[in-house]
């Protein structure tokens, strides 16, 4: 197993030359995984926004996934990645399609507006 | 020559194949309603999937994704227990309900066939797969009563929680992934020389615990709890605090033991953290409630918090603590949601305690059978329940875990006030009008959870060994 890199050497204006690493990749997974926990938990508007932010959290897994995959030069990490996408598609079909029902019968669907049962 | 992987794999590849040959058949079916003949035709499925689960070799297939051995066989035949006994209850349900569409037990199947993958998962990757056949065909069982604002939102809350717990488990996995290179469990164990773990393992074994304690209900990952249960449709939620729970158990077992069982110090306290919060929530937050229903879903967190005191000792004798206490589990869980589905009047569906007033003089039988599973929940001998709550007590003192076992006990005590005053309702309050005649599907089911309950003191050899062989089996 060869050990592949994902090391790219990007110009910076003015000379600077920064190495972008797998930290790099993580730090921007996990700025993507709090944003849409944050998305979840702090969105007081629609229930759509929410569906984004657990797209944007399945996302960032992917990027973790990516860069380990490439910097482990294991296959495992991308094969998983192509299950999550999968997994999205089908779990985005199946939120749109409870969100529809919950529209026809309670004619919105802003999060303040979901709270009949009460815990 | 057969494929070794088909022959071990064989109980999900022909469960699935069902689901999908019974999709078809009742599309194809124009003679009457297919929801009948589609629910026995998954009954029979289902039947068929655990004799083969029973009857399958021992071994590991698809190159260490999926592996068969005694644990995963016992939790198997639980799933396939509780998922056949739900669908019994969902079969007049759905028709009284107006909600009797055949997609009914194909979701069912489909769901069954997931927690078996769960049960059977030796790699991140079939782990995340089954979890989510699971879960996407729970979010539309919630949801299954469309019409109905209550089960639309249960549906709703319930697929935003556990899209989120679920996306945390996944990051935690590509953590764990990351960090020691593999996402095979006996990989990843033998990659863990150390004892000391590198941070960022560690941050993905939480963020796995988390996950799976969303899908258990656990504390502090069980807010959804409550309201799902009370909007899903009655045998939903049957389903649900039955199968799934056994399935996201086997899961936590598996995925903390097998790869990460010697690395007990950082995982152990968290379970111990989690398990005494869902005690002391389970049996504090359900004295005020009115509704069986929710009552239920925080007698449900409270168990859960039982079953992991197993886990928390990290020992086999802790985790065979935890199979006994799902095998009672299931059974009286079952049990009390047939008695809660029988209670109709007028055709109208009830769910508050107050209906149950002076039950026991108009249906006596009901009564009874209520009071066997009341009792067994609260722990009380000679029932299943308390055999349970001794086996994972046991070992926690065993282990040292004293802190763990007297809250459990003290927990257990103030647990014992709201079942036993469902009791006393039944017995010493006013007497209403009776129930509507109960269906022979929901006395088959009650009949079933009561004979357990009632006669697991007198045989427990059977499950109790059992149950050993299938822990020795994770720490073989």
């Amino acid at each position: 197993m060869t050990t592949g890199t994902v090391t790219t050497i990007t110009p910076m204006p003015g000379g600077i030359s920064m190495a972008v690493g797998v930290g790099h990749y993580l730090v921007v997974g996990a700025v993507l995984l709090l944003l849409g926990v944050f998305g979840i938990f702090l969105n007081r508007k629609n229930i759509i926004v929410i569906m984004m932010s657990i797209e944007l959290i399945l996302l960032a897994v992917n990027i973790n996934l990516v860069a380990f995959s490439a910097s482990l030069g294991d296959l495992a990490g991308q094969v998983l990645a192509m299950f999550v996408l999968t997994v999205a598609a089908a779990e985005a079909a199946i939120g749109l399609a409870i969100v529809v029902v919950y529209f026809r019968n309670r004619g919105s669907i802003q999060v303040e507006d979901v709270g009949l049962m009460k815990g | 020559m057969i494929n070794q992987n088909w022959i071990l794999a064989l109980p999900e590849i022909v469960l699935a194949i069902c689901a999908m040959a019974i999709l078809v058949f009742g599309v194809l079916w124009k003679r009457s309603n297919p929801s009948f003949p589609c629910a026995m035709l998954a009954l029979a499925s289902l039947l068929l999937a655990g004799v083969l689960a029973l009857s399958a070799p021992l071994g590991s297939a698809y190159g260490g994704l999926f592996a068969v051995d005694h644990f995963a066989v016992f939790m198997k035949l639980l799933i396939v227990a509780g998922a056949g006994l739900s669908l019994i209850l969902s079969i007049d349900y759905n028709v009284q309900t107006g909600i009797d569409r055949f997609e009914f037990p194909v979701l069912i199947l489909l769901c069954t066939v997931g927690m078996m993958i769960m049960a059977s998962a030796t790699n991140l990757m079939s782990l995340y797969i089954g979890l989510e056949l699971q879960s996407l065909s729970i979010y539309v069982m919630a949801s299954f009563n469309r019409d109905d604002l209550r089960s639309s939102e249960a549906g709703l809350k319930y697929f935003v929680l556990g899209a989120l717990a679920s996306g945390l488990l996944l990051y935690g996995a590509s953590l764990a992934y990351g960090f020691n290179g593999s996402m095979d469990f006996a990989q990843l164990r033998a990659g863990l020389t150390s004892t000391n773990p590198p941070a960022g393992l560690v941050i993905g074994i939480v963020f796995i615990v988390a996950g799976l304690a969303f899908k258990i209900s656990a504390v502090p990952f069980h807010m959804w709890t409550p309201d799902v249960y009370e909007g899903a449709p009655t045998p939903v939620t049957a389903f649900m605090s039955t199968a799934p729970k056994v399935a996201a158990i086997a899961l936590l077992l598996r995925a903390l033991e097998v790869p990460f069982g010697h690395l007990g110090q950082s995982w152990t306290q968290l379970v111990v953290l989690v398990s005494i919060a869902s005690m002391l929530l389970g049996s504090l937050a359900a004295i005020g409630q009115t509704s069986i229903k929710r009552l239920m879903a925080y007698s449900s967190i409270g168990h859960m918090g039982y079953a992991l005191i197993g886990l928390a000792t990290n020992s086999q004798a802790g985790i065979q603590g935890v199979l006994v206490y799902m095998v009672t589990y299931v059974f009286m869980s079952a049990g009390v949601f047939a008695c809660v589905i029988a209670m109709r009047r007028q055709g109208l569906a009830l769910e508050k305690i107050s209906d149950l007033s002076g039950l026991a003089r108009t249906d006596p039988m009901l009564a009874l059978a209520f009071a066997i599973f009341m009792f067994s929940m609260a722990g009380i001998p000679p029932f299943s329940g308390f055999f349970g709550k001794l086996y994972v007590f046991y070992a926690a003192v065993q282990a040292g875990y004293w802190t763990l076992a007297v809250i459990g006990v003290l927990t257990s005590v103030i647990g014992a006030y709201y079942y036993l005053r469902v009791i006393k309702v039944m017995y010493f309050d006013d007497a209403q009008p009776a129930f509507d005649a109960r269906s022979p599907s929901l006395s088959f089911v009650a009949a079933v959870g009561a004979l357990v309950t009632v006669l697991f003191f007198v045989f427990p050899a059977p499950i109790v060994n059992a149950a050993q062989i299938a822990a020795s089996a994770l720490f073989g």
